[in-house]
């Protein structure tokens, strides 16, 4: 196993290579695994579903308050990666999982890991925008109610926290008890990702937000992941290089369920040090 | 034309073809029903005219309306015997309602338009409908009061209307007591006996307590007696006035008043007085009792026995089906097991309806409720309480016969939900059971409705197994009426599908029947396009909440 994830970018590394467009004005320096934090550790994550290999020895630490992009083609395995921190892939009869994932020092495949618990601290926010059936309020309550909180207070508190901070509130204050089906696309997904902030995870998976919203609201998400991680660890799946690049401190690129690249964004869109990953981001591959 | 065979138009004409015949086929039911069912009511005119025998030459006076008339080959009614001249290719013939089946005992009878006399329309012939025998037909010739003459001529029809309405007035206030208050009574005397056994049985009949169920049994027979008189002075004062009427025949038989339904004349009615008779006949029909073995009268009974069976039926079935089907597709491992079972539920809608019938009389009425009459109605025995046919079995029966239906809708409903939900619930930390009912299960509910609405479909218009398992020709009670516990599960009940068979083919008196199936089948399919679209309001309301956007 390559030691990739040790990113041996220095401070000093001036930008330039390749990409370096897609960075034009960026004040910051080249980071590394090494001084941050880790909120998950990856090791030897091999996951099949039925006798097909959909990853292979995955291992990576995953940096705390950091936003971290799984980039790679399709069926690369970046989404099934990210349904593994929050056990997702359990509601699938044939996958199989071997290896660990630990968040802050526990297993969370251990026997007996509370699958609820987990996803309690891990959030997620999917594709499409997926409101429940109820209103504006009680879908962003959902989590707390589950959770057996009664205290109207507290889930109004709750409830009102989380629009705010997703920057949905001045659109949506006057029609709490409407339904959430009658807000827009990037409405929905905003309110999506209040709800999953609503019940205060650790950590928040994204897996693709944008690819079904239109460039406006794509932007305004992106901002948000921007505020987002100063108080949550990020991780997310995208197709979109650009946004990647954007948004993200570390990004990973995976390729046939192999995690071939693990670096600092701009360090691997600018010098990635595999053959692969240099094909994907300059649009050589396929 | 191998062009236009190719060019798919065979195709549009085939199936354009079999929608033209399947609308076809369910509009002309649907209008055959609507105008044989709604034209029950309208009171035809009545004609006079004399006929002579073809056979014997006696000539007889008839009093009549008219309900079909047909064609025949003069041949066919030569070889009867009848004489129709050699050269007549066809003859007409008419069928005539006579009423007065208790002087002639002929209530329809055929008569060749040959040798019938001129039509006359007087104006004075009446139609008189009476509690038994029918109508009557003919002119009244005198009211009479203790047997003194009132009224004789033209005072004599507002005369008579005044003294009907007061008859029917008494009438009604006997049949209340009747039914309402003596049932009640009956009703209470019924729990005192059945109280005094059940205490027999359990040993605790101390004397203290016998002697109370002498008192409360005292009690109730004193009401009674009060309520018995009250009934005798009503029956003698509703026994006072009397019509003489004149049958076609020549007899004048004296009629009491409190015989008389309804009376009309309907050659002296107008087309508005017409119109409001029939819709007074209409309702009458509607919310009248059965009379006569069911050929006379309303039918009350058989739609509220029908309506509140199906309510009990979604009430037991939609539950049972709704949890199958959750079970069936959210928790069941998905395998060989369960593709054998979804096929036997499946393939329950395909049994036939009657093996149901027999089914629940064998298990549901003999062993459960034969179980169940001895843990907890032993007071009762030998008399059945829950051991016999009744409204519960009934609806049980019919909900384990629409069972797949709801099973199979809401399973499918179930499919439908994107996964996408499942996963934004799960994903908050809910629980696979909290995800179900939070999210999954209200946005199935439109596809429960549809199961509901062809179960009710299905249900309402089912007979066969229900003359096995509660529904009766004629039920003495309602199912739901002022005593505790109010609906009462184990009374035997009337049911449309029923009454049309047996009105329609058990009466001795078909051709007065016809009319009365026509217009029971119109009322049966009414009410279900009502629970229908009842149904599928509430529906089209839930799928509005629950609309997706761009779903």
């Amino acid at each position: 196993m390559t030691q990739f994830h040790t990113a041996t970018a220095t401070a000093s590394t001036p930008v330039g290579g390749l990409n370096s467009g897609l960075f034009e004005g960026a004040q910051r320096e080249i980071r590394s695994l090494r001084d941050e934090t880790i909120a998950l550790t990856v090791e030897g994550l091999n996951l099949y579903y039925g006798d097909t290999p959909a990853l292979k020895a995955v291992t990576m630490q995953v940096p705390t308050h950091r936003v971290t992009a799984f980039i790679g083609p399709s069926g690369c395995g970046k989404s099934t990666l990210l349904r593994c921190f929050n056990r997702m892939n359990d509601l699938i009869d044939s996958c199989r999982i071997e290896g660990s994932i630990n968040l802050k020092g526990e297993n969370i495949y251990a026997r007996d890991a509370d699958v609820a618990e987990l996803r309690r601290r891990i959030g997620m926010v999917f594709q499409k925008p997926n409101p429940f059936p109820k209103s504006i309020f009680e879908n962003v309550a959902y989590g707390l109610r589950m959770q057996g909180v009664k205290d109207k207070r507290i889930l109004t508190e709750a409830v009102e926290r989380s629009i705010k901070a997703v920057g949905l509130w001045d659109e949506v204050k006057d029609r709490l008890d409407s339904n959430a089906f009658g807000l827009s696309g990037g409405q929905q997904q905003r309110l999506v990702i209040a709800r999953a902030i609503a019940i205060e995870p650790e950590v928040i998976l994204l897996d693709e937000p944008t690819s079904a919203l239109d460039p406006i609201s794509t932007a305004k998400i992106e901002q948000l992941v921007e505020q987002l991680k100063e108080q949550y660890t990020i991780l997310i799946v995208t197709h979109n290089m650009a946004q990647a690049a954007r948004i993200s401190d570390y990004t990973a690129y995976m390729y046939l369920g192999e995690l071939i690249e693990y670096a600092d964004t701009m360090h691997l869109f600018t010098n990635p040090s595999k053959k692969s990953t240099e094909d994907y981001i300059t649009g050589r591959y396929g | 034309m191998t062009t236009w065979w190719k060019s798919g138009s065979p195709w549009v004409w085939l199936n354009a073809g079999a929608v033209s015949i399947s609308i076809i086929m369910v509009f002309g039911l649907l209008l055959l029903i609507l105008v044989r069912g709604f034209g029950n009511f309208w009171p035809h005119q009545i004609v006079e005219t004399t006929y002579e025998n073809p056979v014997t030459g006696e000539q007889v006076e008839v009093i009549g309306e008219r309900r079909r008339s047909e064609t025949l080959t003069g041949q066919a009614l030569r070889e009867a015997g009848i004489p129709i001249p050699d050269d007549q290719v066809l003859v007409t013939r008419h069928l005539f309602k006579l009423g007065n089946r208790d002087l002639t005992g002929q209530d329809f009878a055929y008569f060749i338009d040959d040798f019938m006399g001129e039509w006359r329309y007087p104006r004075d012939i009446t139609v008189l409908e009476r509690r038994e025998w029918g109508d009557f037909l003919g002119t009244p010739v005198r009211l009479i009061e203790d047997g003194q003459v009132v009224a004789e001529g033209e005072a004599l029809w507002p005369e008579f209307q005044k003294r009907l309405a007061r008859s029917n007035r008494l009438f009604d206030e006997i049949r209340q007591i009747e039914r309402e208050e003596i049932g009640n009574i009956n009703f209470r005397l019924e729990r005192v006996r059945l109280d005094q056994r059940r205490a027999e049985l359990r040993g605790t009949l101390t004397p203290e307590l016998e002697q109370e169920f002498v008192s409360r049994r005292a009690a109730l027979n004193e009401e009674y007696a009060v309520l018995q008189e009250r009934l005798r002075n009503l029956s003698a004062e509703n026994r006072r006035d009397a019509i003489v009427m004149r049958a076609p025949n020549g007899e004048e038989p004296t009629i009491r008043l409190e015989q008389i339904v309804k009376a009309w004349q309907p050659n002296n009615m107008s087309i508005p007085a017409k119109v409001a008779f029939y819709i007074d006949d209409f309702i009458g029909f509607i919310v009248g009792y059965p009379r006569e073995a069911n050929t006379e009268g309303g039918i009350f009974p058989a739609i509220f026995g029908t309506v509140v069976m199906v309510l009990v039926m979604s009430i037991l079935v939609t539950p049972f089906g709704v949890l199958a089907a959750i079970y069936l597709r959210e928790y069941a491992k998905q395998g060989a097991l369960l593709k054998t079972i979804r096929i036997s539920v499946y393939n329950l809608a395909g049994v036939p309806s009657i093996v149901f019938g027999v089914f629940g009389l064998g298990f549901f009425i003999y062993l459960t409720g034969g179980a169940i009459d001895r843990t907890f109605y032993p007071e009762a025995l030998p008399a059945p309480t829950f051991g016999t046919p009744g409204l519960f079995w009934a609806s049980l029966t019919l909900a384990l016969l629409t069972l797949p239906v709801v099973i199979v809708s809401t399973e499918e409903g179930l499919a439908r939900i994107p996964a996408s939900l499942r996963e934004g619930s799960l994903a908050l930390g809910a629980t696979k059971g909290e995800t179900l009912w939070q999210v999954v299960v209200p946005l199935a509910t439109p596809a429960m409705m549809t199961g509901l609405i062809l179960a009710i479909a299905r249900a309402a218009g089912e007979v066969a197994p229900l003359m096995l398992v509660g529904v009766v020709k004629l039920a003495p009670t309602l199912p739901i009426d002022g005593n505790f516990p109010f609906l009462h599960l184990e009374r035997k009940i009337m049911h449309l599908g029923f009454h049309i068979y047996d009105v329609g083919f058990q009466s001795p008196n078909a051709e007065a029947a016809e009319q009365l199936v026509y217009a029971t089948a119109l009322i049966l399919v009414l009410l279900i396009v009502v629970l229908n679209l009842t149904a599928i309001t509430v529906r089209n309301h839930l799928r509005e909440k629950y609309r997706a956007e761009g779903d």
